[in-house]
């Protein structure tokens, strides 16, 4: 009989694959996990207790760098609540201009998501394909809002800037660009039998573990669970557009890959028909006191970003400031099932379950 | 000549002359190790969107490597306070001496080899399988633990690739009833072992990367998992040993299968006039070609696949092909 010895080893906080300063103390036998801590907070700058010192509009590029990945999605979220609260009417073209800039935002976001994964796996090629495209993202992200990753743009009642013009022409190029590049992504990595044999049936979980670990975006809908909040619950102008829920059963590593990669699709059709119904004109900002007070109360507003459900509560007392300000953040509830799923596995499913999970540390730590 | 050098008695002329025979292969092995990295990099550039080496040396970065090495060199050497010191020390000649040492027997033309011996083939497994120790015994001296995992990695990965590799040869060996690497080539002029052999080919490609660590059975080194396994501790010119045995045995890797299977130095019909360094040269840059292109576009496989691969799939396919090769070499 062989004797082991159990040995513990700090993945993290600097290592490559923690996708920032993210630590995991795991005790391993051989290469088998026998249990696996996350420790964060290296990240944490305290955004909900600044906030209270903070009026609305400052309160903004602080969300910027909470899910850095997709900024957009955040700047909406405090907005939208504060909007909730003061009973805003937001003109249309701000909402088409919101739409537009979150549905690019998601496909930046997934299209990290993808090269970084592949990164872990070992494939260093699709890193590279992914952020070409992601680039010409930003850079239309760039022209509309002056910043490439902390944007800044959403105000309450609408949006900073204008398009700028032939802004939207180039919206429109993009799309089947991006159709066309996703077939080639398709060609070099889904079908790939390594690629596949290192994500099916990896990082298993049913339905009902989902729900009881809270967790949200592809990591809920990959195992069969319908439930996305641009459908179940539209926001802004969500209930205009025609697109799908996208829903896998499998609810393990290769049913989450097939779902991001899917609702790439799905944003694409939203960010054309959004492109074609642009009205010609109109106003960007609703009619929005000098300083935004929201009135006395609470209220809280849920929506998809490209990770999960992000939330955002506020509690006021009528000040300028919040009384109270709570993000709902996916990334940090959908890494709490981690522990549970890297019991028994290896290093290098370690890797690919945590990769699975799309994490940004930003928005863990808050 | 080296024949005759052998047999001679022993004295400080012909030492001096086998001492200056090595300098000079390891000044050509050097000069390929520099611009296969290059090359490696340039070609990684061209087929991920990049430029590659662009600056030092003109813009073809011809003397980035040199510049790379030299930083190497004049590097902190660093060792771990706590690392095992002389096992540290010696594990990267450990790993770099055998990469040397078996290009002795490798033909690069009908002239052009230093040691013509008997059992040339059997010379280089043997050989090639030491540097293994070096891996494990850097991984385990570091006195880290991400680097026993990639020694241990190494360990388990090299013992189970290089039973389907030798395996794969005995159908070549069967077809030219020699273990020398001459009579080999020389049995190889009526059709190559890639065209009577195609299994034996394939398997021999995917345990000779398995052999080199390179993506995909980059598993002792994985980045992304064991940030960079065997080597994690090492720094400066101990790393460069490292690396520089990996570069040199993919240039033996890339002889050695342009000898066994693509006809080594032999021309194509028709084309006889051409030098038979020019044909070994241009068989083997399309090898390390290869080996490059399939390090770009595959991901890395996981440690248990890597040993399934090798014992249920790529051992039998060897077995099968030995037993084939010998029912079809006694009937026709």
């Amino acid at each position: 009989m062989i004797r082991t010895e159990e040995m513990l080893l700090n993945v993290g906080p600097q290592h490559p694959s923690t996708h920032g300063v993210f630590r995991l103390v795991v005790k391993i036998d051989g290469e088998i996990i026998k249990e696996a801590t996350p420790v964060i907070g290296y990240l944490h700058r305290g955004t909900e207790k600044l906030a209270e010192d903070l009026q609305y509009t400052q309160i903004i590029p602080y969300t910027d760098r909470m899910d850095y990945l997709s900024a957009m999605t955040n700047n909406y979220v405090i907005c939208h609540a504060v909007e909730t609260m003061m009973g805003l009417e937001i003109p249309e073209r701000a909402e088409y201009l919101r739409v537009l800039a979150m549905e690019l935002g998601r496909v930046a976001s997934h299209l990290v998501w993808w090269g970084t994964y592949l990164l872990d796996i070992g494939a260093v090629s699709p890193f590279l394909y992914a952020f070409r495209e992601r680039e010409m993202i930003i850079n239309l992200l760039n022209e509309l809002s002056g910043a490439r990753l902390t944007f800044n743009y959403m105000r309450v009642g609408g949006v900073k800037w204008d398009a700028p013009e032939g802004w939207i022409d180039k919206v429109r190029e993009f799309v089947p660009y991006m159709r066309q590049q996703l077939e080639g992504y398709h060609r070099l990595v889904t079908g790939n039998e390594i690629f596949m044999k290192r994500v099916k049936g990896i990082g298993t979980y049913t339905k009902e573990e989902a729900i009881n670990y809270s967790l949200s975006g592809a990591n809920l809908r990959c195992t069969g669970v319908n439930w996305d909040l641009r459908k179940d619950e539209p926001y802004s102008i969500y209930d205009r557009f025609s697109f799908d829920t996208v829903v896998r059963t499998g609810g393990d590593a290769w049913a989450r890959y097939e779902c991001r990669m899917q609702e790439i699709v799905e944003s694409l059709k939203i960010i054309e028909q959004a492109a074609a119904q642009f009205p010609a004109e109109g106003s960007i900002m609703a009619k929005v006191p000098k300083i935004i007070k929201a009135p006395k109360g609470e209220a809280y507003v849920r929506i998809e970003s490209p990770r999960g459900e992000i939330g955002c509560y506020i509690a006021s007392e009528g000040k300028k400031e919040p009384y109270r300000l709570k993000f709902r953040r996916p990334s940090f509830y959908n890494l709490q099932i981690l522990p549970k799923l890297l019991k028994g596995e290896n290093m290098a499913n370690l890797i690919t379950i945590l990769g699975a999970i799309d994490i940004v540390l930003g928005e863990v730590d808050g | 000549m080296v024949q005759e050098l052998l047999a001679s008695p022993p004295g400080l002329m012909n030492f001096a002359i086998f001492f200056l025979l090595a300098a000079i292969l390891l000044m050509v092995i050097l000069g390929f190790v520099t611009y296969a990295i290059l090359a490696e990099r340039k070609v990684m550039g061209f087929m991920q969107l990049r430029h590659g080496p662009n600056q030092v040396g003109g813009r073809w970065g011809l003397l980035q490597t040199v510049a790379d090495v030299l930083k190497l060199l004049i590097k902190e050497d660093t060792i771990p306070k706590l690392a095992d010191r002389p096992l540290f020390i010696l594990a990267p000649v450990i790993a770099f001496a055998p990469a040397f040492l078996v290009l002795a027997v490798i033909p690069f033309t009908d002239k052009l080899q230093f040691a013509d011996i008997g059992v040339g083939l059997l010379y280089y497994i043997a050989i090639s399988g030491i540097s293994t120790v070096g891996v494990v015994t850097g991984g385990w001296a570091s006195n880290n633990k991400y680097a026993l995992l990639g020694g241990m990695r190494a360990a388990a990965q090299m013992i189970s690739y290089e039973i389907p590799l030798v395996m794969s040869l005995l159908g070549v060996i069967l077809l030219s009833g020699s273990l020398n690497l001459n009579d080999i080539v020389s049995a190889q002029s009526h059709g190559w072992f890639i065209i009577k052999q195609p299994i034996a080919f394939i398997i021999f490609i995917i345990a000779s990367i398995a052999e080199l660590n390179r993506t995909p059975f980059d598993l002792p080194e994985a980045e992304s998992e064991l940030v960079a396994g065997f080597h994690v501790e090492y720094s400066g010119f101990r790393w460069a040993f490292f690396m520089l045995s990996e570069y040199v045995y993919l240039f033996a890797m890339a002889a050695l299968t342009t000898v066994l299977f693509l006809g080594g130095w032999g021309a194509l019909p028709f084309l006889g006039f051409i030098p038979g360094a020019v044909w070994f040269s241009l068989k083997f840059s399309l090898i390390v070609f290869i080996l490059i292109w399939v390090r770009v576009t595959l991901p890395r496989l996981r440690a248990d696949q890597l040993m399934e691969f090798g014992w249920k799939v790529l051992l039998p396919a060897a077995l099968a092909n030995i037993f084939l090769t010998a029912i079809l070499k006694e009937l026709f």
